[in-house]
């Protein structure tokens, strides 16, 4: 396994492009050619190595590749876009995009990521220890194509829209999320540990969300099933009891909610129905 | 400034010029019989192909529902960028591109003139300001008159002159071109709930059938000898079976005609070329339009191509605009401009393997290849509601090559090629008509004297294309025809170099067109009379603000016509 190291030497005040760092992009490159690499400050050209020191070695195979990241990266904007393969690893924050239409590979990151995290992404994996700003696996504004495939996982807690306009893959979250969780949702997984701030699954088509906190009320649009014992996501098999809703009927959609029953007392009431 | 254009193969049907090898002077931005070669700045021609600037008829470029159509569609923008240089500004979009971004795009694919076809007059304030954002062409604007109260209540008690003086006054007012017609009386029935199926159908509450508003408004067009023809958009747009409208449209019209000259032009008629009676039985309609065309002297046409791509579809044919996001469940926008019109947009992406737009597509090539005369029929996409403006060089490979037709019909569904002609059709567009459908016809039935040919006196707008006609075989070598339409070697607007393969060199203000018909002026203080009251019963703005002042457009060019009235 070969590693680049790059290690930010400056504190950054605009936004910083660095979608050039992707193992794609550096396959085959030697650090000379990686140390010129065009990254934009704002609205500025400049040169990779005017932000990073970089070392290490770097590998003919973009699957043998692995990109360490270390400093305060919450200024960059789409690292690791379109990547296919390799490793990017990130020993603090992330900033927004990360991982814009990625088709392979690994993200992982240490620290916190911005909004946009996954956005329209095709496969591979994104796991994030800290929290997630808004539009995690979501589509581009205004798109409908959002997440496509592969899997994200937050450890933290996530923003708004987790999952808007998602087609297919996982997303997992560990923490809270905000609100309108699988918003449009046409099809995929959003498995949910933490709480919703409420309006889980508006408008969605397909696909199914699962709640294991607490949600504020179902929005009026879902029509109650069952109670389910249990539920997979993924792989993985989750233990309920669940309150299980269709829906949403404003879309004619059929997507499915699993609420679970123990920390949602107050949707009691659905099963007097 | 003096030019001279060497040796290129010189394509000017107006002039009848058919590939001959020679060359253009250029003086003070008019085409003249020679210049001193040592004054003129010389452009090598050889092997090239030396055609009048590309004259676009329809193509909806500016204004309110342009606007709205990149506010609805950020994701149209984000994959599409232009990169600003030291002369022309950043720009976005795929379907519905920025302003700046339009005329270049444009005057690279060597287009130097064009028209935005519908522009709702009360609205025509912001048109202007978005034309006059569009660098280097010279356009003009179409203003909607079919479902206007004012038009619909003159025609209704058969006031046939004083409807021509208030248009006169509303083209004078808003700077307009042409009449445009939308869904006639269609728009309107369908803000009082109900809809207009058949040219006979009454309008609620007006009591006009669209027959009326046609017939009505060809008349007016005729008195007031405006430079281009009603240009109408048909009623039963988009639905299956209504090619039976369309030929009832050019037909209602028929006996008005008394020359030669055409007095309808009916566009996208793609659209409005649908056989079968529902979605399931849809069938091309194309022959029995193009034979109707064939057999009358009085029609003009333009294609509405589709091309399969993403794009956004916008008219100001609001119900059909309501049934087509019924359709596809897309994001909608819907308005209705008080007293005058309506608007829709609806973003759309027309799919290969979809037998409705294939047949779609077919239909458009079907028009094109059938009507026998291609002064009578041109080159549009309907920019963006077909597919966007910059898919021209694609369209343009299409009518000169059977091959590469052949191969797409190949990958489209089978339904499509059953239902449609096209396989059958073996005619091959020459360069010649290639000039004729996308300049030299357009501008003809626009009345643009000085444009779409390269005679004496003429505008010096001119494409020059890097692709030799004695060498090239269209139908074989599709792609590099495409290639060369794609970028024009030379692009000059008035005599002066505007872009060179494809990079824009210079920025110039295009002008704006605008009709000023002069009708007797007893006749036009009894219209304002009337139109004083009309105005404060049923609009929001004052008459006062409603006129458009000759400043706000940056390079004013009206047209002066002598109505007969």
């Amino acid at each position: 396994m070969a590693e680049v190291k790059l290690t930010l030497k400056v504190s950054l005040h605009v936004p910083l492009d660095v979608s050039v760092i992707s193992p794609d992009n550096f396959v085959g490159k030697s650090l000379e050619e990686i140390r010129s690499l065009n990254v934009w400050e704002g609205n500025r050209k400049a040169r990779l190595d005017g932000f990073f020191e970089v070392e290490g070695e770097t590998a003919s195979s973009v699957e043998n590749l692995t990109i360490l990241l270390r400093g305060n990266g919450s200024k960059f904007r789409k690292l690791g876009r379109g990547m296919s393969n390799g490793k990017i690893l990130v020993e603090g924050s992330a900033g927004l995009y990360l991982g814009e239409e990625m088709s392979g590979g690994t993200i992982s990151v240490n620290g916190e990521v911005g909004s946009w995290c996954g956005t329209r992404m095709k496969g591979g994996l994104i796991e994030v220890k800290g929290n997630a700003g808004d539009y995690v696996g979501a589509s581009y504004r205004g798109s409908t194509e959002g997440m496509k495939g592969g899997v994200i996982i937050i450890h933290g807690s996530a923003g708004n829209e987790v999952g808007a306009w998602m087609q297919n893959g996982l997303i997992k979250i560990f923490g809270d999320v905000g609100q309108f969780a699988g918003i449009h949702l046409q099809n995929g997984t959003i498995y949910i540990l933490g709480n919703s701030e409420g309006r889980v699954g508006a408008q969605m088509k397909n696909g199914k969300i699962i709640v294991l906190g607490s949600v504020p009320a179902i929005l009026p649009s879902f029509s109650f099933e069952e109670i389910r014992d249990k539920v997979k996501a993924g792989e993985e098999k989750v233990a309920g009891p669940f309150y299980v809703f269709s829906g949403d009927i404003v879309e004619n959609g059929d997507g499915r909610l699993f609420i679970s029953r123990k920390n949602n007392l107050h949707l009691k009431f659905f099963e007097k129905l | 400034m003096k030019l001279l254009i060497r040796n290129g193969f010189v394509f000017d049907p107006q002039n009848g010029i058919d590939g001959e090898k020679m060359d253009i002077a250029i003086q003070d931005g008019r085409i003249v019989e020679s210049v001193n070669p040592s004054e003129a700045v010389t452009i090598d021609a050889s092997n090239m192909i030396v055609m009048p600037g590309g004259v676009d008829l329809h193509s909806h470029i500016a204004g309110a529902k342009v606007n709205a159509g990149r506010l609805l569609r950020p994701e149209d923008h984000y994959k599409d960028v232009e990169i600003k240089t030291s002369i022309t500004r950043s720009g976005v979009g795929h379907s519905i591109p920025s302003t700046f971004t339009t005329g270049y795009r444009y005057a690279r694919m060597g287009y130097t003139t064009v028209f935005e076809p519908a522009t709702a007059p009360l609205k025509t304030l912001h048109t202007h300001e978005e034309l006059n954002d569009i660098p280097i062409l010279d356009k003009a604007c179409f203003p909607l008159f079919g479902n206007n109260w004012i038009v619909m209540e003159y025609l209704k008690e058969n006031r046939v002159e004083e409807c021509a003086a208030y248009i006169a006054w509303m083209l004078n007012a808003v700077k307009g071109y042409a009449i445009k017609i939308v869904n006639p009386g269609g728009v309107e029935a369908w803000g009082w709930g109900k809809g207009i199926k058949s040219l006979d159908d009454q309008v609620p509450y007006f009591e006009i059938t669209p027959r009326e508003i046609i017939r009505g408004l060809c008349k007016v067009n005729k008195l007031l000898n405006l430079p281009h023809p009603i240009h109408v958009h048909c009623n039963n747009l988009g639905k299956p079976g209504n090619y039976r409208t369309t030929i009832e449209t050019m037909d209602c019209i028929s006996d008005l005609a008394t020359d030669d000259k055409p007095i309808i032009h009916v566009t996208h008629v793609q659209f409005t070329g649908y056989g079968g009676v529902d979605w399931a039985s849809l069938a091309s309609g194309a022959d029995k339009i193009a034979k109707y065309v064939n057999a009358h002297r009085h029609v003009t046409l333009d294609l509405g191509q589709i091309i399969f791509t993403d794009t956004t579809t916008m008219t100001a044919d609001g119900p059909f605009q309501y049934q087509l996001y019924l359709l596809t469940g897309n994001k909608w926008i819907n308005s209705d401009v008080e007293a005058e019109t309506g608007a829709g947009v609806v973003p759309m992406r027309y799919r290969r393997n979809n037998y409705v737009h294939a047949v779609m597509w077919a239909i458009g090539l079907e028009l094109a290849l059938l009507v026998k005369d291609p002064w009578r029929v041109f080159m549009t996409t309907d920019h963006p509601n077909g597919g966007p403006f910059t898919a021209y060089p694609r369209v343009i490979s299409w009518l000169m090559s059977r091959e590469v037709r052949r191969k797409i019909l190949a990958k489209v569904p089978r339904l499509a090629r059953v239902r449609t002609n096209l396989s059958a059709i073996d005619r091959e567009y020459t360069f010649y008509e290639i000039a004729i459908v996308t300049r030299a016809g357009t501008a003809k039935i626009l009345g643009l004297k000085n444009k779409g040919h390269l005679g004496i006196g003429a505008d010096a707008d001119i494409a020059i294309y890097n692709i030799n006609p004695n060498e090239v075989d269209p139908s074989k070598d599709y792609k590099k025809v495409r290639r060369a339409f794609r970028n024009a070697a030379y692009t000059i607007k008035d005599g002066e170099i505007i872009a060179k393969d494809g990079e824009i060199i210079k920025v110039p203000n295009g002008r704006t067109y605008w009709s000023k018909p002069e009708v007797r002026a007893d006749l036009m203080d009894a219209m304002k009379a009337i139109l004083v009251k009309k105005f404060e019963d049923y609009y929001t703005v004052k008459l006062e603000n409603y006129y458009i002042p000759e400043r706000c457009l940056v390079q004013s060019n009206p047209i002066n016509v002598k109505a007969s009235l």
